[in-house]
């Protein structure tokens, strides 16, 4: 049984959007992860992960969503995530993510506190 | 995957194989909106079955490689019996885990979170390990 996932990029002026759609695992993670670099390649360090069509996160997705967070502290650059559940946010906060990365309603709101 | 209906209660057995967890979740998330739980709790639920799921997965060194899931279902509450046939573990090799991660990483850390998020979620939890297996309890009641 393969899990489908899709994740959607969006460069913007100064800013890149990615939205991931389906179960975050660590295929889905790995694969967001792999997009995430190569926009710190770019020259992205200010990104924003959009959740919204993500319903289910496990702990092996959050945690390569650290490494993206530690890839772009690299840089001086910032992640800040939209479209979380509240159990979403509640584990993210848990999980000390929310000290390093911001938490935002919607995608205007997340790219508006860069 | 065998499956075992009773009146109250649910059965299922999962292989320890990617995104396997995904049917276990399903399940207590189909249980959890039959028994009237609300949205963010029945999140929760397939969240605290997802880890816990995947603790065994990684962890059991299970030999027949399956998952055994017991869903009780109550008047207010669901509660899950996930069970390995691994080789177990004790109170003192997982507080010696936990302790080491702690050294190596920051607050941030990015493994070993699976129990304590179960733990956090759910309003009972309780593990039985022995060199037999492992089951891992835990109860959500229905938010007042």
């Amino acid at each position: 049984m393969a899990n489908k996932f899709d994740i959607q990029i969006r460069a913007e002026q100064g800013y890149a959007i990615l939205e991931t759609a389906g179960y975050l695992n660590d295929a889905l993670g790995e694969q967001l992860s792999k997009e995430a670099q190569k926009l710190i390649e770019k020259g992205y360090t200010q990104l924003v992960i959009n959740l919204d069509k993500t319903a289910l996160i496990n702990s092996i997705g959050i945690s390569i969503l650290i490494e993206i967070i530690e890839a772009l502290e690299e840089r001086s650059g910032t992640l800040n995530f939209c479209g979380l559940s509240a159990t979403q946010e509640r584990t993210f906060r848990m999980m000390a993510i929310a000290k390093y990365a911001g938490i935002f309603p919607d995608e205007k709101a997340a790219v508006a506190n860069f | 995957m065998e499956n075992i209906v009773l009146k109250d209660q649910v059965c299922l057995t999962i292989p320890m194989d990617r995104d396997m967890e995904l049917v276990a979740a399903k399940t207590g998330s189909v249980l959890a909106e039959l028994n009237h739980f609300n949205e963010e709790q029945t999140e929760e639920i397939q969240l605290a079955i997802i880890e816990t799921c995947i603790n065994a997965f990684e962890h059991s060194q299970s030999e027949d490689r399956t998952v055994i899931i017991k869903y009780i279902v109550k008047a207010d509450e669901l509660e899950c019996k996930i069970t390995d046939h691994g080789v177990g573990f004790t109170p003192e090799d997982q507080h010696n885990s936990i302790a080491r991660r702690q050294e190596i990483h920051s607050e941030m850390r990015k493994r070993g979170w699976g129990l304590e998020i179960t733990k956090t979620l759910m309003d009972e939890f309780d593990i039985e390990s022995s060199e037999n297996g492992t089951t891992v309890s835990f109860i959500k009641r229905m938010a007042s």
